[in-house]
This record gives C-alpha cells, structure tokens and sequence, in this order.
C-alpha cells in the first residue's frame, strides 16, 4: 500500500446494454485522481451520460466495476456513494426541484440526516462558494439560466462531494455566465469530472481530457494534446470553434 | 422578488396575522368554516357577525375591502346556482315583484350563499396574509399525508415551469401561421396538450433522477420546522372561538 489517496474515481472493464438491447458502453477503463480536473469529451450518442449515470448507482447491472475513493458503487453503500458523487445536471429546472434555493441546497444535507443550524451553515456555505448566497429565499424560476446552474452546482457542494460531475456546464449559458461558472469551478477544491462539448472550455479548465467514442475511451491525455491531434479530433467527431487554435491559449 | 411576491393572492405586508405561524392560521380558518357551517340558516344575525368578525381580522391584517372583494368574485360560479334555487325548489311559494319564488328554496339559496361567501372571504384571507410556501409548511406540520403535501409543493414549483412550456408552444404554433378560431382546430391543441403532458412526464423522471442522485429515498427531509407559542395560538383562535359563540347563540336563541 502508498501513502497516496485513493483515486477518487476508478472505472475498471465498465460494459452496458439498456434493457431494449441498444449496447452503450463496450468496457470503459477511467482512473480520475484526488483533485484532478478531467474533461469527458465525445460526441453524441458516445454514451457520455450513460457513463456519468453508473457513477452514483444510478443504472448498474452491466459488467465492470467503479469505485469511488475507494468504496464500490453498489446497493450496500449507496447512501455514501450518492454523497461522494455529485451529479450537477444540464437541466437546472430538473436539478432544483423545491420551492427556494436555500430549501434546495438544504435538500441533500437533510436527506443525509444533518438539521438545524448544522445545516443552515452548509448551506451558507456551499451559496457562498458559487456567489449565491443573497439569493437563498428566491424561488428557483426566478434566477436567471446562469444563477439556477450556480445553485445547482451549490445543491451538489452542500453534500461535500468526492467528485464534482458536470453535464454540459456551460450549455446555454451568455459568455459572461460562462466565464463567472469557470471563474467558481476553478476555486472549488474538488475532484471534477466535466461532460462537455464545449472544447475552448475543456482547454480553459481541465489539464487532462478523455475522449469517450462507440462506449470506449479512445483517447486519454493533456487537453492540448488532443485538441491539437486534428485526426484524432475527426476521427471522433469533436470539432473546434471556428477560429480556434489550441496552441494560441494553452 | 421574494417567494410569495410572485403570486397573485398573496398581500406583501407586515401584520400581527401575517406573522402567525401557518398551521396556527390554517386551523384557524378550517374551525371558522365548520362553525359557519353548522350555524342554523334561520339565525341571519349570526352570519352578519360572522361577517364582522372577518371584516375585523380583514382590518388587522391590512387588506384594503377593495382587495378581498375583487378576490371573492371567484365564487361566481357557485352564486349562479345558488340563484336558481328560488326557482326550481318545491314548496311554499311567495311572490316578490310579480314573481313567484319558492320559499324553501330562498331559505337554501341564502344558506348557499351566506355559508359560501363566508367560507371564501375566510380562504382569501388566509391565502392573502400566508405565503404560498408557507401554507405547504403548515399543511406539512399540521400532519396532513406527506405524499398530498409533496404533490402540492412540487405543484408551486414546476407550475411557472409547466406554463413557460406552454407559451412556447404556443407562441411556436402561432409563428407557424396557426390560430385557433373554431371547433376544427380543437384536434391541434389537443394534441399540443398531450406533447405538454409528456414532456411534463419525462420531466418529471429526470427531476425523479435528480432526487435520487441527491439521496432521497421516498421522503422529503424535514428542512423548515414550523412551530408556534401558545400565545400565537390562542391569537389564532380568536377567531374561530368567537365564532362558536356566536353559533352556540344562534341555536339557543
């Protein structure tokens, strides 16, 4: 045994079918370690969500195991597992679900068992990490796109997660919204895994990218690197903003 | 904005009604109504104290008659019936300006309309001094079953939603030349209510998703606790207590 801490998401020989028979993922292999940033990139249909849905449990079944710092996902510690893994969604509508914010981000502390002002303190807190914190009494729909995905990634933070997982984070966000998310996710000290298809921001925020294509990782390495890899790129489908050159920002 | 700002029932302002816990207000109106309820028809006085008494908390609360008299114009519908009754109920029959209007069914409309319009007053009360989010609080604290408060606190929450998709329909049906002027275009906004419902329905597996991911295992966590003295309590039940006075009176009498 090392000193080092376990990774904070290991997937090892990962396989799944839905049950209508459509095959996702053909044995994933993905290591992602304690405070890593890692961009999950591949177009659609590579089985991006698919993936992100095993890692706190939510479909299982198929064959191949992940563990998450160090403990299994299965039904004996799914309560952990669902603490340890927090799963930002692309939707905020769907992600905030109760009638304010500050009832939200309450949500999953309370479901774990934390009250009164043990957990009035988290979630102060976990508002006052993404810039959110006047706005605990709003009712959700009153928040502009880019503060309901804010309050969303607080929602996720109160929990104190191992891993930080985004679904498309800056989807239908205004550049500004976008560089403020980019500005929060860069402070946060926390292992994240970011689906995207928003290369320019897989370069800004994560130093190692993996390429997920036909239910495998095809790629693994520096963000740079593959971005700058125009055969690779095409080979898979991931295209750059026009204008873009990698290698001028990185 | 604040939470209840955006509803349209609710009154922004600071009174010693508006500050009594939720559950404490909402027992209060349920025991006002039943009383009313109760009260024998024949005992008109009754009901034009019961009124007063509303009147007075009305005053407390600072809701302007204006307000709550727009408001009580829901009760419309049910007037209507209430209006027929003099004309169709058997029985003893009166005139009045040439008409001839049956007795029995004068007394019921009066009942009707007495009990009904007290009843509504009461609701818009308690709707225009108790934040929305409040009231599922209260309903929450006051046992009803978690599974009803859960449908209706969910309801608050995606009703702003559900409707912003509905005008984008709507707004997507008008763009393409659509105007909905007679029964042939019936078929269209049926199908468009039906694309609604299973968007709303797919909408709710990925808020179900959502949940999970955060741990919830079939109940909702208790995140607000509402609790009241015994004094906001018996302030409270002012209300209803006076009315029982007046209701025993009404029998006895």
């Amino acid at each position: 045994m090392t000193a080092a801490p376990a990774p904070s998401l290991d997937v090892r020989g990962l396989a799944y079918a839905y049950p209508d028979g459509h095959q996702a993922l053909f044995g994933v292999d993905l290591t992602v370690g304690h405070g890593e940033r890692v961009a999950l990139l591949g177009p659609n249909g590579a089985g991006k969500t698919t993936l992100v849905l095993h890692l706190n449990g939510i479909l299982t079944g198929g064959a191949g195991t992940v563990t998450v710092a160090g403990l299994p996902v299965g039904k004996k510690h799914m309560a952990e597992i669902r603490r340890r893994v927090g799963i930002v969604f692309q939707d905020p509508d769907d992600q905030l679900f109760m009638p304010t914010v500050r009832e939200d981000v309450a949500f999953g502390p309370a479901a774990a068992g934390v009250r009164g002002a043990a957990l009035e303190a988290v979630v102060r807190r976990a508002l006052e990490r993404v810039g959110m914190a006047e706005f605990a009494d709003r009712p959700p729909h009153h928040l502009s796109f880019g503060q309901r995905r804010r309050v969303a990634v607080a929602t996720v933070l109160a929990m104190e997660p191992e891993i930080l997982v985004l679904d498309e984070p800056s989807s239908n966000l205004d550049p500004a919204s976008r560089r403020e998310l980019a500005d929060i996710l860069r402070t946060l000290d926390v292992t994240v895994l970011m689906v995207t298809h928003d290369l320019p921001y897989a370069l800004e925020l994560c130093p190692r990218s993996v390429v997920l294509s036909e239910g495998v990782i095809a790629a693994d390495g520096r963000t740079g690197d593959i971005l700058a890899d125009e055969e690779l790129m095409a080979r898979h489908r991931l295209e750059l903003p026009f204008g873009f050159v990698p290698g001028s920002v990185a | 904005m604040g939470a209840g700002h955006a509803h349209k029932l609710y009154r922004d302002v600071r009174s010693p009604v508006h500050e009594l816990p939720p559950h404490t207000k909402l027992a209060a109106v349920l025991g006002f109504v039943v009383v009313v309820v109760s009260t024998p028809r024949e005992a008109v006085w009754a009901f034009a104290l019961y009124a007063a008494l509303l009147a007075a908390v009305a005053a407390k609360a600072r809701i302007p008659a204006g307000f709550l008299l727009k408001r009580l114009l829901i009760e419309i519908p049910f007037v209507a019936f209430a209006l027929l009754m003099p004309f169709v109920v058997p029985g003893e029959r009166t005139a009045f300006l040439g008409v001839s209007l049956s007795v029995p069914g004068l007394w019921g409309a009066w009942n009707v309309l007495a009990k009904g319009t007290l009843g509504v007053a009461a609701s818009v009360l308690l709707a225009s001094t108790t934040e929305l989010r409040a009231l599922i609080l209260g309903l929450q604290r006051l046992k009803l079953p978690p599974l009803l408060v859960q449908i209706a606190s969910f309801m608050i929450r995606y009703g702003d939603v559900i409707t912003d998709e509905m005008r984008r329909m709507s707004v997507a049906r008008r763009s393409r030349g659509f105007e909905a002027r007679g029964v042939r275009h019936w078929g269209v906004l049926a199908k468009s209510a039906g694309a609604l419902f299973i968007r709303s329905y797919e909408r709710g597996e990925r808020v179900h998703l959502a949940m999970v991911s955060r741990g919830y295992t079939g109940t909702m966590p208790v995140i607000d606790e509402v609790t009241a003295t015994r004094a906001q309590w018996a302030y409270a039940a002012a209300l209803p207590l006076t009315a029982l006075l007046i209701c025993l009176l009404g029998w006895t009498l």
